[in-house]
């Protein structure tokens, strides 16, 4: 009963200056569908660009690093009980870059429930012999299948058949780039040689682009027994194992947890591109502080109208409060008046911030880099429209205390003398 | 009819403090029994409003007592005190003090769905009766700024009555209002007093008015010199 008359109140004086109301809640609305729209946008082009290197990026990457031994040969011979040995000049120790039993490590990796999949990989470093000049590049010898479920693959092969590189033998993808500089076509073959001198021919079966033109220029693909072939390696040759996480939050700890249980090298997703982690934060903070500023001023915008509100109706105030309305049920009043503009403001900001994100996101984007992205990259992440509609709220309430108070603590004699 | 004291002044003392400190009432006491229509008369300047406003509960800096059905209003919180307003006293003022976003008839209900003892039919219909008491049942649905200056105070005044107070002050309620339109509100203070056994409190500057009460208070320079 006291509820529905403070808003019945509320209401009218809400309609007595409707014009000025509707431009308030107009500015909120304003604040809120930018507030919307801007996030959308930028995390929707922050997922796009961490896509670029996250999609294709391992989990958690093992590998055989070459380094020096941590333990140097008089560590064995003479027990450090009194003094030190300096070792000057220590230089890695030539060993196998290839995984010691990568198949055992394979199969057990593959049993780990929190893996989505695992594939294996080789990297071979080649020249490619362009008549009398020789190029450098890399070969990247793949599980074709496992490579497309896991990291996409088929999303950047732009032109040709990515499953050929399985099915046609002795073939290759080149980068983009670097078939460019080689002027050679899909069909062609190209001449290879490895670091050891050996020459091979391969057939080019599909470019692939990554959106990295630096990366294109020097990597290409090739199926696993390819490669070994080419570097003349037994079929348990493998250089890398990738692996794929249901969680990308796990990576950390699983990969210090590989790295001992199989006595090999493993990095995680996070430590190996700890700069996009950065970039995506910083961008993100960015929007959000745009955003609240954008509804700290509609906030103002509130007050004003609220103020004036107060000066044009003190004659109603008094004379609510002289016939027994107290100054908490003015109090209510007031934040019902600027809780309703949050409100009904705020749900049309929302819509309005859904209306534009969609239309961003059919605007075209084409560009050379980004073969998969055909229009602007929107998120329509559930979060960002929760945030909206609270800091509507939470800002048209503060916009409303103040004017609030100041219209319960009206004294009514003078409002009532004074006339 | 038996008589109870329905308002009570004891001692009341109150100081305007801008720009110099000014003693504006003196220790004024008097009692109010009900169903008695009382003036309170006196030069402009004298204090009569002020002693009003104090008795209305509205203005709580002053010195003494004020007992309103047996209740001190000293030490009483802002929405006890609005909660006695509502209940227990109508007012109306020299201006008419309607709500311009409400019709007569919600003006007029205001007070009553505020005090929550009846349902809104009820109020509704209690409302009615008191406009066709005022005689301007007619004007039920239009807004206060289609009605006259007369019409709008007769509506001030139902809406006083409309949770049937103890006690009705006016603060020159026919102050405002040409020769014909004050003899119509004066007949229905008479009426309400007479007919009604309302008790009244009427701060007046006309003299005629106050002669055809049936009490007058006369005050001077924040001291009551005749009652």
């Amino acid at each position: 009963m006291k509820y529905r008359l403070i808003f019945r109140i509320a209401y009218s004086l809400l309609l007595a200056r409707w014009k000025q109301t509707l431009v308030a809640a107009i500015g909120v609305t304003f604040s809120i569908t930018m507030f919307i729209t801007l996030l959308s946008f930028m995390s929707g082009l922050n997922d796009l660009l961490d896509g670029l290197i996250l999609n294709r990026t391992p989990h958690v990457r093992m590998y055989k690093e070459i380094q020096v031994s941590k333990k140097q040969p008089i560590d064995y011979i003479q027990k450090a009980t009194q003094g030190h040995n300096f070792i000057k000049s220590v230089k890695p120790k030539k060993d196998r870059i290839d995984i010691y039993n990568s198949e055992q490590i394979i199969q057990s990796l593959k049993k780990d429930t929190r893996v989505l999949g695992v594939a294996p990989k080789i990297t071979a470093q080649v020249f490619f012999n362009v008549g009398s000049i020789d190029l450098t590049g890399s070969i990247n010898g793949i599980d074709t299948e496992e490579e497309n479920r896991l990291f996409k693959f088929s999303d950047y092969v732009t032109s040709g058949n990515f499953m050929d590189l399985k099915n046609v033998p002795n073939s290759i993808i080149l980068g983009k780039g670097l078939a460019t500089n080689m002027m050679v076509n899909i069909g062609d073959v190209v001449q290879v040689t490895t670091s050891k001198g050996e020459q091979f021919s391969l057939k080019v079966v599909g470019y692939f682009q990554s959106g990295l033109q630096d990366l294109d220029k020097v990597q290409s693909y090739a199926s696993i027994k390819t490669t070994q072939k080419l570097l003349n390696q037994s079929e348990n040759y493998i250089t890398d194992i990738q692996v794929k996480l249901k969680d990308i939050l796990w990576a950390p700890p699983t990969a210090k947890e590989y790295q001992e249980i199989y006595q090999i090298d493993a990095i995680d997703i996070q430590k190996a591109n700890s700069q996009f982690e950065t970039g995506s934060s910083v961008r993100s903070l960015i929007s959000y502080a745009v955003g609240i500023t954008l509804l700290i001023v509609a906030g103002f915008g509130i007050y004003n109208i609220l103020n004036m509100l107060i000066y044009e109706k003190m004659d109603s105030i008094a004379i609510l409060k002289a016939v027994g309305f107290s100054g908490q049920d003015v109090n209510l009043v007031f934040i019902t008046i600027a809780l309703s503009i949050g409100i009904f403001g705020g749900s049309l900001g929302l819509l309005g911030g859904f209306g534009l994100s969609s239309l961003i996101d059919q605007i075209p984007f084409n560009t050379e880099s980004l073969p998969t992205i055909k229009t602007y990259p929107i998120n329509y992440n559930p979060k960002f429209y929760m945030i909206g509609g609270v800091f509507s709220i939470i800002t048209t309430y503060l916009a409303g205390y103040f004017p609030a108070k100041k219209a319960s603590t009206i004294d009514p004699v003078i409002i009532i003398r004074g006339k | 009819m038996k008589s109870t004291t329905v308002l009570e002044a004891q001692k009341i003392s109150k100081y305007f403090h801008d720009p110099v400190t000014i003693k504006i009432l003196n220790e004024v006491s008097f009692s109010l029994q009900s169903s008695e229509f009382v003036s309170v008369i006196g030069k402009s300047g004298c204090g009569k409003s002020t002693l009003l406003y104090i008795l209305s509960t509205m203005d709580t800096d002053y010195e003494g007592e004020v007992i309103i059905d047996g209740m001190s209003m000293r030490g009483k919180k802002e929405d006890e005190l609005a909660r006695v307003r509502n209940e227990k006293i109508g007012f109306v003022f020299q201006f008419h003090y309607l709500l311009n976003e409400f019709n007569v008839l919600q003006n007029v209900m205001l007070p009553g769905l505020k005090l929550g003892k009846y349902s809104e039919q009820e109020i509704e219909h209690r409302a009615y009766e008191k406009l066709s008491i005022l005689g301007i049942k007619e004007e039920a649905f239009k807004m206060p700024n289609q009605l006259s200056g007369g019409q709008k105070q007769r509506v001030a005044i139902a809406r006083a009555l409309i949770n049937e107070p103890l006690l009705i002050m006016g603060d020159e309620p026919t102050g405002n209002l040409d020769k014909k339109n004050s003899e119509i509100v004066f007949h229905i203070f008479e009426e309400l007093a007479q007919v009604y056994k309302q008790t009244l409190l009427i701060v007046t500057h006309d003299n005629e008015f106050a002669d055809r009460t049936s009490r007058i208070i006369e005050m001077e320079d924040g001291q009551i010199i005749k009652m």
